[in-house]
């Protein structure tokens, strides 16, 4: 049986014609940023000696007085009306326990539930002790879970996304993303949660694992992630193999193109 | 999630920041205002000239994880992460002398990439004097001479000294000159990370675009 080695190589530089030229002011931490003593300090900085330093390696970013440094990688930090996707790691009295890839740990209450049975049921003690048999420890659900830097996904006004190739993708804030089968039919009733635990068919799991394969090929090359992007890799990465889409050359040509029709439809 | 770093110096060894700060089993361990940073240390039983299994957990692994807690306590801008825990593992793969320093720069750069805040950069490096000579960053032969030996972590940019270790006794006229060259060796690791995280932070906003 024929087996394929790669051996670790050094990194080519990136050819600067890759990007538009930008002119931001890159420090790393322990530069100064600025010893004018008028501006408020933001993320990213620390005060000393009379001058603004930075603490992380990143970009300066500056809202009329506020100076902050938004470092190239970090963990997730909520804000309001975010849609994120996370996993279950825990179960407790009124809530799960939810690892989100950020800080610390998030929670999520049972009062903020939606219920099977409609809106507004007060919730009892039974479905305290009902808890586990909605969402319990390690619970799989069909689909496809990806990680990647929150700094990646882009922000946008929607992120559940239906895409035309017949799979269904959900783009957490927190740099979660879920991949799942576009389900049969739409559901209008009182926005219940239900499991479905269907198998699920080849063609199906086919789509999702080229859609996977394509989001950690765009996340290496640290393009942003958002439908239109990830509906052009797709398109782009359908003369390959499934398993050929994360060899570097492939890899580069992929993005490449993708990079290309983005660039066209921008302008 | 975290930062991934192979430090190309005597020792080389990878270090990373497996998760920003967390709450963990230890939340009785958990400080009320500041985050807790935690090292391990590690070296790999073809690191050194003969092959060697060294447990984990003894006494120089402990003790090298102290030092570099503490060298990192001071660089790593605690206050900001209350009630959470900082983890830095660090393996050395291949030791000549100069571990100490080369774990500190390593972790560096792991910490970097992770996007923890730092008030600067931690640039270690050794240095010793033999015949009447200050010798910065020692090799595993001439530390192995038994002349005193002297382990400095500086902040480069404010010149604070994060960590300053010796052993052996050293005449305290000769202290300065050893004291120098230790320093100027670790400005000149500091250029060297400076320009490698520079290169690699542009690299990235670039494909980032905008």
């Amino acid at each position: 049986m024929a087996m394929e080695m790669r051996l670790p190589v050094a990194r080519k530089p990136l050819s600067e014609s890759v990007g538009r030229d930008t002119k931001k002011h890159l420090v790393v931490p322990g530069d100064t940023i600025t010893t004018d003593t008028g501006f408020m300090r933001g993320h990213g900085t620390y005060m000393g000696e009379e001058k603004l330093i930075a603490s992380v390696a990143g970009s300066v970013e500056r809202v009329n007085k506020l100076i902050c440094v938004k470092a190239l990688k970090t963990r997730y930090n909520g804000e309001v009306g975010d849609i994120v996707v996370g996993r279950i790691t825990e179960v407790q009295q009124k809530r799960w326990k939810v690892e989100t890839n950020s800080r610390l740990d998030s929670v999520l209450l049972l009062s903020s539930m939606n219920l099977p049975g409609g809106e507004l049921r007060r919730r009892s003690a039974e479905d305290e002790l009902a808890m586990r048999g909605f969402l319990q420890e390690v619970d799989l659900i069909s689909g496809v879970l990806v990680q990647v830097s929150p700094s990646l996904v882009k922000r946008q006004k929607t992120h559940f996304h239906d895409l035309p190739c017949g799979a269904s993708v959900i783009l957490g804030n927190n740099g979660f993303i879920w991949i799942y089968p576009t389900p049969e039919h739409k559901e209008e009733d009182a926005g219940g949660f239900t499991a479905n635990l269907e198998p699920v068919s080849l063609a199906d799991r086919e789509v999702i694992s080229r859609l996977r394969n394509c989001i950690v090929l765009l996340v290496t090359q640290r393009v942003m992630l958002y439908d239109t992007s990830i509906l052009y890799c797709y398109e782009a990465s359908l003369p390959h193999q499934i398993k050929d889409l994360l060899k570097p050359e492939i890899m580069e040509e992929v993005v490449m193109e993708t990079r290309q029709r983005l660039l066209e439809q921008e302008g | 999630a975290g930062g991934r770093c192979s430090g190309s110096w005597r020792a080389m060894s990878p270090a990373y920041v497996p998760f920003l700060p967390q709450i963990r089993g230890s939340r009785a361990r958990a400080l009320p205002d500041r985050a807790l940073v935690n090292c391990q240390y590690s070296s790999a039983t073809f690191s050194t000239g003969e092959r060697k299994r060294r447990p984990h957990g003894d006494r120089k692994s402990c003790e090298m994880g102290l030092q570099l807690r503490q060298t990192f306590e001071a660089a790593i801008l605690t206050q900001l992460h209350p009630r959470s825990q900082i983890d830095i593992y660090v393996q050395v793969l291949q030791a000549d002398g100069g571990t100490y320093a080369a774990c500190v720069n390593a972790a560096t750069l792991a910490v970097l990439d992770a996007g923890v805040p730092m008030r600067d950069f931690v640039c270690a490096c050794s240095a010793g004097f033999v015949d009447s000579t200050a010798l910065a960053d020692l090799s595993h032969v001439e530390e192995a001479a038994g002349g005193p030996q002297l382990a400095l972590a500086l902040l480069p940019a404010s010149g604070q000294i994060a960590l300053l270790e010796m052993d052996a006794r050293l005449h305290e006229d000769h202290l300065e000159s050893v004291l120098e060259a230790a320093a100027r060796a670790a400005r000149d690791v500091h250029t060297l990370l400076d320009r490698v995280v520079r290169q690699h932070v542009r690299e990235a906003s670039v494909l980032l675009g905008d």
